[in-house]
């Protein structure tokens, strides 16, 4: 292990982390918050301090392989945490400091899961700030700084940290240097963000709520700066919302393939096609199902169609109380919530993808047993599978149901029911936000005790991570110096 | 520049090294999907897996929009296919490793038709860097610059050397020859010294000049210098039979020890003045039989890098005057000069050379590009050579007017075929050749990167 390279960079992620604090310190003076602007302050100088200071260990030697990687991008996440809790703190808007600490992860996560019961008596600087650790939360902190750091000299070994904080079954670079790809991701973030902005300031949301939204949606997070969610916007601002859901919640490959004119390879995707398919198939059945509640037929396709994105996005919007659905709506978002967006989004959850190399290599699994002598690899956009992939997603498979199963012990202490039990773990650990029953989307985690809470902070890391560089750092020969 | 290399092995991987450093967009296409994934983890390129001859695999790796296309897969049939695919999608330029001496000779008749910018071929050039240094065994390393007019060579100071002690600036008023020390490696570490470096013993030194004047430094220094009138090659490689057909032609006597009966046949019937002898080099009875010890050199070519460094050691401990050792894996490098195993030749990073000077050149448009690059010192300093043109700056100027970058040395100017060792008052004129020394992490793609 290398120490003093794994310091170095979360060094670099802390000065990052320090630098996006600015703007919310503008925000509060803007709006006149002398408290939260204080607040920010101290915290920007503490996170540059340090962020400072770690920077200075010059590594002496530059080994950097994949042990290093996986191991600082989970530091780095725990790290910029602790150090992004410090405004809610300080300030004391929120006194608890497991609460500040659940809201920070829950932010940087793109959870959206929230301990506020009144969201509304938070300071417009704070508001923001919670706002935009989904945004730096969706696309990666590391993946942000490789595209800040100077290419780096012709070493590959920065795919390591790409690897280990983008989500999917099998990431790889868009173009040669890793550099260029991490640039050429945010380009892409930010031009979808900037494009979000517009639609939503062209349906007259005021400024402030079109930021902090834009943010939410970027990242498929989810805080809203209203206790009602976005219920209380236009229907057109909702559809705006839910189209930008699902596009930010689609592979950014496609985008790029869409921008390089390469529009065959970019419909051969089966991944975007599937996750098209559980959309629209949910949101009809949601709709039928939920005919009786609404005026219209179009009202409640309306609402369907935003609950459905929300949940399958794992951004965690809500537009009504999907608590007061029937049965087979909620158990449709329930199973929603499991499958999750497409790899190399900003969304969670276990991801299309992965389940539909699941289904394939089941189908081939029982040709196998008809005639054992079969031949068929997996084929995934026309091309086989490597072993190596497919060994990849049944240890996820694994650690995802294990971390699930121990989680969901913890939470039951706190007698909630198992409705509310089960759908918060699942909304904690696949990165949605809210569950059903007392998280529900009008309600909120405030009720747990602080021991639960901290399990949940654990499981919504371990979901954005997508599980096992966390559970690497439990590894003792992981700390062994090299 | 984007660049795709086809073929992820010993030259693929090293080329990969060199170039991404260089800071290039690297493809690399090879079917083992497993040593490209090592590949694409240790480097900052993109791995493309697939046959790279097929048509679908090269626009995958969208080689249409690349500048340089490099194929060098074990086969020379496939590189020639990957060139002309790559030339039918448009990619600027191509170069093919081509290995076989049968079609070595039908290049010159094919190069064109076949889109061929350039080939590569690491074996012929393993031999002629392996010639370089038997007409000249002093020499531990031999590189030639300027149509062969001037060259560097490394030389290493032993005990008693009378170079021991001595200041630079005293070296040409003490030996009155024309020649410049221009890189010291002491222990491991690399100087490029001024006239107040003082030279030690077991330092080993790299001294440009004309070729005249080196022999007469050596010369000077008493090292004896014996024509090498017979070599024993342990190994019938590739490399073997181009040494061979080189070396016959200058009349000198070749043993070629070859323990595979076929291959030995195939040599005797291509190599008819040689003596080939059916045996394992291995063994040293068979080489004591063969009269080993009275050869003037000892080349080991086989394909095991172990072997080639016991057999060399072998040859120096019984005294042979010069050996020369051929190394695949040069990681090692450091450890075996330890061991006494000094001259050392490795295909792939000659190869390498070759094609790093052709991608700075290309870099550059005008004339005054790269004209050769050789990398000394265990590729920590590179020494290039440059034409001065128009364009130059500081052309007329005295040397010690010009404000020139740190760790740079002016080595060696030619004019009109006379080589100047430089100094203070020299200037240098448009038409020049120009040597210059560096650390090989100055990356100069024309003259005018070595001034401030």
């Amino acid at each position: 292990m290398n120490f003093k390279m794994v310091a170095n960079l979360l060094g670099r992620s802390l000065c990052v982390e320090a630098i996006f604090l600015l703007p919310a310190i503008a925000v509060s003076l803007y709006f006149g918050e002398a408290q939260s602007a204080r607040a920010l302050a101290l915290s920007f100088a503490a996170t540059a301090l340090t962020g400072g200071l770690m920077i200075a260990l010059r590594p002496k030697k530059k080994n950097f392989y994949a042990r290093e990687g996986f191991v600082t991008v989970a530091i780095a996440w725990l790290v910029i945490s602790l150090f992004g809790a410090l405004p809610f703190y300080i300030s004391r808007e929120i006194p608890s400091f497991i609460d500040c600490l659940f809201e920070t992860i829950s932010g940087f996560t793109t959870t959206g899961a929230s301990i506020l019961t009144d969201v509304e008596s938070l300071s417009r600087g704070l508001l923001y700030w919670r706002s935009f650790t989904h945004w730096l939360g969706g696309m990666g902190v590391l993946v942000f700084l490789l595209a800040l750091l100077p290419s780096t000299k012709g070493s590959g070994q920065s795919v390591f940290l790409l690897r280990a904080e983008s989500p999917g079954p099998d990431v790889d670079k868009l173009v040669p240097r890793m550099h260029n790809s991490a640039k050429i991701l945010y380009g892409i973030y930010i031009g979808m963000t900037l494009l979000e902005m517009l639609f939503l300031r062209l349906g007259g949301m005021p400024l402030f709520d079109t930021v902090t939204i834009t943010f939410g949606t970027a990242g498929t997070g989810g805080f809203a700066i209203r206790s009602s969610s976005i219920a209380e916007y236009s229907a057109y601002l909702q559809s705006v919302v839910t189209i930008f859901m699902v596009l930010f919640s689609i592979n950014f490959n496609i985008y790029f393939l869409l921008l390089g004119r390469r529009f065959r390879q970019a419909v051969k995707n089966e991944e975007l096609w599937a996750f098209l398919g559980l959309l629209g198939g949910s949101i009809l059945l949601i709709s039928l199902n939920t005919r009786g509640f609404y005026q219209s037929f179009f009202e409640s396709l309306h609402h369907a169609a935003f609950q459905a994105a929300s949940v399958m996005t794992t951004t965690g919007f809500a537009t009504v109380d999907f608590n007061l659905w029937p049965e087979f709506s909620k158990c449709i978002l329930l199973l929603l919530m499991v499958v999750g967006a497409c790899a190399g989004s900003t969304g969670g959850g276990i991801k299309v993808a992965r389940l539909l190399l699941i289904v394939k290599s089941m189908h081939v699994g029982l040709r196998r047993m008809i005639s054992p002598r079969l031949v068929r690899p997996v084929r995934m956009d026309g091309k086989p599978v490597a072993e190596e992939t497919l060994h990849g997603i049944n240890l996820y498979m694994s650690a995802y149901f294990a971390i699930l199963a121990i989680s969901l012990l913890f939470v039951s202490f706190n007698d909630f029911g198992l409705e509310t039990s089960i759908s918060s773990v699942f909304a904690c650990l696949n990165n949605i936000g809210p569950g059903f029953g007392v998280t529900g989307p009008m309600g909120s985690y405030a009720s747990f005790s602080g021991f639960t809470k901290l399990i949940l902070c654990a499981d919504m890391l371990i979901g954005r991570l997508e599980i096992l560089p966390i559970l690497l750092l439990f590894i003792p020969s992981v700390w062994k110096r090299t | 520049m984007r660049i795709v290399i086809v073929g992820d092995g010993k030259v693929g991987i090293t080329l990969t090294a060199r170039l991404s450093k260089e800071g290039h967009d690297l493809v690399i296409i090879d079917s083992d999907k497993r040593v490209l994934r090592e590949t694409v983890e240790k480097y900052d390129v993109l791995g493309v897996v697939g046959n790279g001859a097929s048509l679908s695999v090269q626009r995958e790796a969208e080689v249409g929009a690349s500048d340089l296309l490099i194929a060098a897969t074990s086969m020379d049939e496939v590189n020639m296919l990957c060139c002309i695919i790559g030339r039918k999608l448009g990619v600027r330029r191509t170069i093919a490793r081509v290995r076989n001496p049968e079609y070595t000779d039908q290049l010159g008749f094919l190069k064109e038709d076949l889109g061929l910018s350039m080939t590569i071929n690491p074996e012929r050039a393993a031999a002629v860097e392996i010639l370089n240094l038997l007409r000249f065994p002093a020499a531990l390393k031999r590189e030639t610059f300027a149509k062969g007019r001037a060259e560097i060579i490394e030389l290493k100071l032993r005990p008693g050397s009378p170079l021991c002690g001595i200041y630079l600036h005293e070296l040409i008023g003490l030996t009155r020859v024309q020649v410049l020390i221009c890189a010291v490696e002491r222990s491991g570490e690399v100087f490029i010294p001024a006239g107040q470096f003082q030279l030690q013993e077991g330092d080993s030194i790299f001294v440009t000049g004309s070729a005249q004047n080196l022999a007469a430094l050596v010369r000077w220094l008493q090292i004896i210098e014996r024509r090498v009138r017979s070599v024993v090659m342990i190994g019938g490689s590739r490399i073997s039979f181009y040494l061979a057909s080189a070396l016959l032609a200058d009349g000198t006597d070749v043993k070629i020890i070859e323990i595979d009966e076929n291959r030995c046949r195939q040599l005797a019937d291509l190599l008819p003045r040689a003596n080939i002898i059916h045996g394992d080099g291995a063994q040293p009875d068979i080489l004591d039989s063969e009269n080993f010890t009275g050869a003037d050199a000892l080349v080991t070519l086989t394909d095991i890098d172990e072997e080639n460094m016991v057999l060399s050691m072998y040859g120096s401990h019984m005294g042979i005057p010069k050996v020369v050792t051929k190394i695949n894996s040069v990681e090692y490098n450091d450890i075996f000069r330890n061991m006494g195993v000094e001259s050392m030749v490795s295909p792939k990073n000659i190869v390498c050379n070759d094609i790093v000077r052709y991608v700075r050149a290309m870099q550059n448009t005008s004339e005054d590009s790269v004209l050769a690059l050789h990398r000394i010192v265990h590729d920590k300093v590179d020494a290039l050579e440059f034409l001065a043109t128009e364009d130059t700056l500081g052309l007329g100027t005295k040397l010690r007017d010009l404000r020139i970058k740190p760790n740079v040395l002016l080595a060696c100017l030619n004019r009109g075929g006379r080589v100047i060792i430089p100094n203070g008052n020299d200037v240098i004129k448009k038409g020049d050749s120009v040597i210059i020394v560096t650390l090989s992490d100055n990356l100069f793609r024309n003259l005018n990167d070595i001034f401030e």
